[in-house]
């Protein structure tokens, strides 16, 4: 019987004969991630379970980045029983300072390989699906079970197939890609689905754009958003991991629930309007909105990719005198690849705050949340009302290049008025 | 498993887990504290209505966007014994399952509801019920009817169900 790619993953890690979309299955998980939200929950709920101790030490990973650096004592307790549960537990953890936001940093770290299940107590872990890996977000009960006995209940997701046509120009980057899949098929449209990315304008993209794409997966409602891994993938991992691993891919005849083709090279810079990832526009749509804040940074699109299409704006111009911006490199590898390429200083130059990694004013944690009637540009993935502050802010969610040039301009503007568009 | 209550309507589709518990508030541990901050960027006056057998009755795609357990326990602690709904978002139908909080897919009885209304939901028949009006409801895959009916997935696993 042909599979999907998901599917295949899956039956790899069951005891099924067979499995078929709507199937309810047992599936072995091969990292566990929780955070200083989503952890100390699941630590408590691990205890009622009557487990004391993680299936296997190796295979799980805690890190403190929600509210990184503690706002208040409630936070700061948070992340001291993260610490002292993974030391305890004699668990991988990443501190402040050591880590940085965990979809970008898991990545980065060689924690996610290609054709593995990561579970993930936060909704963005669909980002692990930019390396072929089925990451699944779930809540702090499902990571419970997964840290007590390496297992979670599983639906068979159905597959929507994905076919980015033609290469991609111009400032249209990984986030525009993704937004016009959202407006084709709505923030429910994969609901028990996952996407799947195919065609040249996917294979073309590097790393850092595929976990832009994959990221926002779940704002269309799917469970993950697969890259199958190809060559592109084994240069990115070839000096983070040793494990092996095969360039699954779904069968040439394999069932899908739906197809969207998005035809890349047509594609200009999109934009999502308050207040839902699915409320998308052209740019030029938008154009000539004021703006108090701009936020580059987030799980999405906080990587050296986004730093160096930012700088290409901010570098010899000033934020307005209207806009206030902040810059999150997510991770601290990253930071540190921004400090020796001059970024971080022609942020500073630029007049933009830098902060250390965190998910910060992202989820309105702290760092930068907004005030009543103020208008934000974000790179983010969510722009839901009141998700960064006030329920009485705007958000808008763009790509690094239009963020930037958002800031310097004090209004949305086409990037295009301030540099020289990229060569693709 | 039958649940019987006063119905608390939210007509919107696509509700989000950031309007119904705020991130601002993903620090406390406790779901007693969690509730005072349920509904706080939909509409606060919603906690009013909250009673011990309150039967939350949404629209499509509800509980959209994160992960956070915050938004049922929430919930749980003040008093929701249900979800009736046109839709709900995938990790937050986890969620409440996995907490022993049933839900159930009926738009036709969603629309048919209003604030105040008697409902009543029978999982085993596969009926809704509301004010006397009857809706069939497509069953609960079986995995999932024994676990809510062991009272959530933490209960199940403790009885080896696994």
């Amino acid at each position: 019987m042909p599979h999907t790619l998901a599917e295949k993953i899956l039956l790899a890690h069951s005891e099924a004969d067979d499995l078929s979309p709507g199937d309810i299955v047992m599936v072995r998980v091969d990292t566990v991630l929780a955070n200083d939200v989503s952890g100390p929950i699941a630590f408590r709920q691990m205890e009622k379970i009557g487990a004391r101790r993680v299936f296997d030490p190796a295979r799980v990973v805690m890190v403190a980045d929600h509210f990184v650096p503690a706002k208040d004592a409630r936070s700061a307790a948070l992340q001291k029983r993260l610490k002292e549960w993974a030391q305890d537990q004699g668990v991988a953890y990443y501190d402040q300072g050591r880590g940085g936001i965990e979809h970008t940093l898991l990545a980065e770290e060689g924690w996610i390989v290609p054709g593995e299940v990561i579970v993930g107590g936060d909704s963005h872990t669909c980002t692990y699906g930019a390396l072929g890996a089925f990451g699944s977000g779930l809540g702090s009960t499902d990571i419970a079970a997964a840290l007590a006995n390496g297992e979670i209940w599983q639906p068979v997701p159905a597959t929507i197939r994905v076919r980015f046509d033609g290469r991609k120009g111009g400032f249209v980057s990984g986030k525009d890609l993704i937004l016009a899949v959202i407006a084709e098929i709505g923030v429910a449209g994969a609901t028990n689905a996952v996407l799947e990315f195919v065609g040249e304008g996917a294979r073309e993209l590097t790393i850092d754009e595929r976990l832009a794409v994959a990221n926002m997966a779940v704002e269309a409602g799917a469970e993950t958003g697969l890259f199958p891994a190809d060559e592109v993938t084994r240069a990115y991992l070839s000096d983070r991991l040793t494990r092996r691993w095969d360039e699954l891919r779904s069968d040439d005849d394999a069932e899908m629930a739906g197809h969207v083709r998005v035809d890349v090279g047509a594609l200009g810079p999109l934009v999502a309007a308050p207040h839902s990832p699915g409320n998308v526009v052209p740019l030029a749509d938008v154009a000539g909105t004021l703006v108090e804040q701009v936020y580059i940074g987030n799980c999405a699109n906080g990587t050296i990719t986004d730093l160096r299409q930012a700088a290409a704006v901010f570098r010899g111009r000033r934020v307005h005198p209207r806009s206030r911006a902040v810059v999150v490199p997510a991770t601290q590898t990253i930071f540190r690849q921004a400090m020796r390429e001059g970024l971080l200083d022609v942020f500073a130059e630029a007049g933009a705050m830098v902060s250390t990694p965190t998910c910060g004013a992202c989820f309105g944690g702290g760092m930068g949340v907004l005030a009543a009637d103020e208008t934000a540009v974000a790179t983010t993935n969510r722009n839901f009302r009141g998700r960064m502050g006030s329920p009485e802010a705007s958000v808008y969610l763009a790509n690094a290049h239009v963020a930037a040039a958002a800031a310097v301009a004090g209004e949305l503007v086409d990037p295009g008025e301030l540099i020289e568009a990229p060569a693709s | 498993m039958r649940f019987a209550g006063r119905a608390v309507a939210i007509e919107q589709d696509n509700v989000d887990t950031d309007v119904l518990y705020p991130g601002s508030y993903l620090n406390i541990e406790d779901p007693d504290l969690m509730s005072p901050h349920l509904f706080e960027g939909l509409d606060p006056a919603l906690r009013d209505e909250m009673a011990p057998d309150t039967i939350l009755v949404v629209g499509a795609n509800f509980g959209t966007g994160s992960s956070r357990e915050h938004v049922p326990l929430a919930m749980r602690a003040s008093g929701v014994s249900c979800l009736v709904g046109k839709s709900f978002a995938r990790i937050f139908r986890r969620n409440c399952l996995n907490l022993g909080l049933p839900l159930v897919d009926c738009p036709d009885a969603v629309i048919r509801t209003e604030t105040g209304a008697r409902v009543e939901v029978d999982l085993d028949a596969g009926v809704v019920m509301v004010d006397g009006d009857l809706f069939t409801v497509a069953p609960m895959p079986d995995f999932m009817r024994r676990m809510v009916a062991a009272g959530g997935l933490i209960p199940w696993l403790r009885a080896g169900a696994a």
